[in-house]
């Protein structure tokens, strides 16, 4: 399993219903519970809970970078190999601005009355700051 | 030739619309069974590298969590049953309602009572119409299952699963029936046990030179472990349903296939026959002329 002729790290972001983005990538950046982590090639094997935040992929040998925004999940390294899990995933050019921050409004006007709307929100500001950060 | 030649034909007019509609959902859910078998085919990653994450966990720390625990002495059981919204699709639907049954029988003998479970319309109308209680049903998606039904049906499952024994509502290990896509011929009606989990993906015992990695666990195996196992109930209940809609669509093209051949059968059947009453009232009408022919000639000769 352990190839030292790979160059970058190989990348699958996976959605419960389908593979969001997968390929070779120099550098991801991701929120776990604990703070920001960030991942290069000979990263020591992590398996780590996500929060509702940003993703950002810097794609191996060009400037290009995939932005995208999840709602939890888990980050899995071993052997240069990365896997997001989460269950909703979306590309930060797929987001549209106007629903997450209607979302958004409505998960922060139910905030004391539910405890999933914590995590709502959350995930409406992920989105958002996912699709400023593309635009 | 009792029946006459009109209503021959208008019988074999119904049957022929009969055909091209049995046709056109033959057509449809032959087009729909490659896009179910797509989905189900995308969703195949996320349940891979999930259950690596988890036997990944569960290699390294000591797997002790309310979702994996056998309860000492199980007295009720739930069953999720998933079927068909629609009919029109052979056995379909009524072979998984007997694997349920089949499945319900043994958990009784076992001296278990079983809550129930119900996915799509058919199973529903199954229980309401033998007046049979069921815990909860869920309708409306059985040939286009998303990701947010099966997490519904997952937290409904795993809350019961969850609830101390004694405790209204209270299940001690939960079955799902579902029918499983071999292929497009073969379909077989399946029952797992979903809850407790079995983890026993556990990577392969690591060979000398082979390590497994040792992974850091944030913000711990345990949290972790917490975190996954949710998700890991879901995806499988999302992989049964996806599995139902593909095998589904296949039923029911199949089903239509029978119907649309049978009907051709029956359109060659009647045809034959409506041409041989045809046949029948023109000998008929020419012997009854001959006769007459005859009779008149019989009666000339006589005069002459």
């Amino acid at each position: 399993m352990a190839d030292t002729t790979v160059e970058h790290l190989h990348v699958e972001l996976v959605a419960a219903d389908r593979t969001v983005w997968s390929g070779e990538a120099a550098m991801i950046i991701a929120r776990t519970l604990e703070g920001d982590i960030g991942v290069l090639r000979g990263h020591a094997p992590t398996l780590s809970l996500l929060q509702a935040s940003v993703i950002e992929i810097q794609v191996a040998g060009t400037n290009q970078l995939v932005v995208a925004a999840v709602d939890g999940g888990v980050l899995s390294v071993a052997n240069d190999r990365v896997s997001i899990l989460a269950e909703r995933v979306e590309r930060a050019e797929d987001i549209e601005v106007q629903q997450a921050r209607i979302d958004l409004e409505e998960a922060k006007r139910l905030l004391d009355s539910s405890n999933e709307a914590e995590q709502r929100v959350r995930h409406a500001e992920a989105r958002i700051r996912a699709a400023e950060k593309v635009s | 030739m009792a029946v006459s030649l009109r209503e021959y034909r208008a019988r074999i007019k119904s049957t022929e619309s009969m055909k091209k509609i049995t046709r056109a959902m033959e057509l449809i859910a032959a087009s729909r069974i490659i896009k179910a078998q797509q989905r189900a085919a995308a969703a195949a990653p996320y349940a891979r590298e999930l259950t690596r994450a988890v036997s990944a966990v569960a290699t390294f720390s000591n797997v002790d969590h309310p979702l994996t625990r056998e309860e000492e002495n199980p007295k009720r059981a739930a069953v999720l049953v998933i079927t068909s919204d629609r009919g029109l699709a052979g056995a379909y639907s009524s072979s998984v309602l007997k694997e349920a049954e089949r499945l319900s029988e043994r958990l009784r003998d076992e001296g278990k009572e079983i809550d129930y479970f119900l996915a799509g319309r058919k199973a529903e109308a199954y229980f309401k119409f033998r007046g049979r209680s069921y815990v909860q049903a869920w309708t409306g998606f059985s040939d286009q299952p998303t990701y947010d039904k099966a997490a519904e049906i997952g937290a409904a499952l795993i809350a019961a699963f969850l609830k101390e024994q004694g405790e209204d509502g209270d299940v001690d290990e939960v079955h799902v029936v579902y029918t499983r896509f071999r292929s497009m011929l073969t379909q077989e009606p399946t029952a797992i046990r979903l809850l407790p989990l079995e983890v026993v993906e556990g990577e392969e015992a690591p060979e000398a030179d082979d390590l497994l990695p040792l992974y850091e666990f944030e913000p711990s195996a345990e949290q972790v472990l917490d975190g996954l196992l949710p998700q890991y109930v879901q995806s499988r209940i999302f992989y049964s349903l996806l599995q139902a809609a593909a095998s589904e669509l296949a039923a029911r093209q199949r089903a239509m296939k029978a119907a649309t051949d049978n009907a051709d059968e029956l359109i060659k059947k009647l045809t034959r026959t409506a041409n041989q009453a045809r046949q029948a009232g023109i000998t008929q009408e020419i012997s009854e002329i001959v006769g007459g022919v005859n009779a008149l000639a019989d009666a000339q000769a006589a005069n002459d």
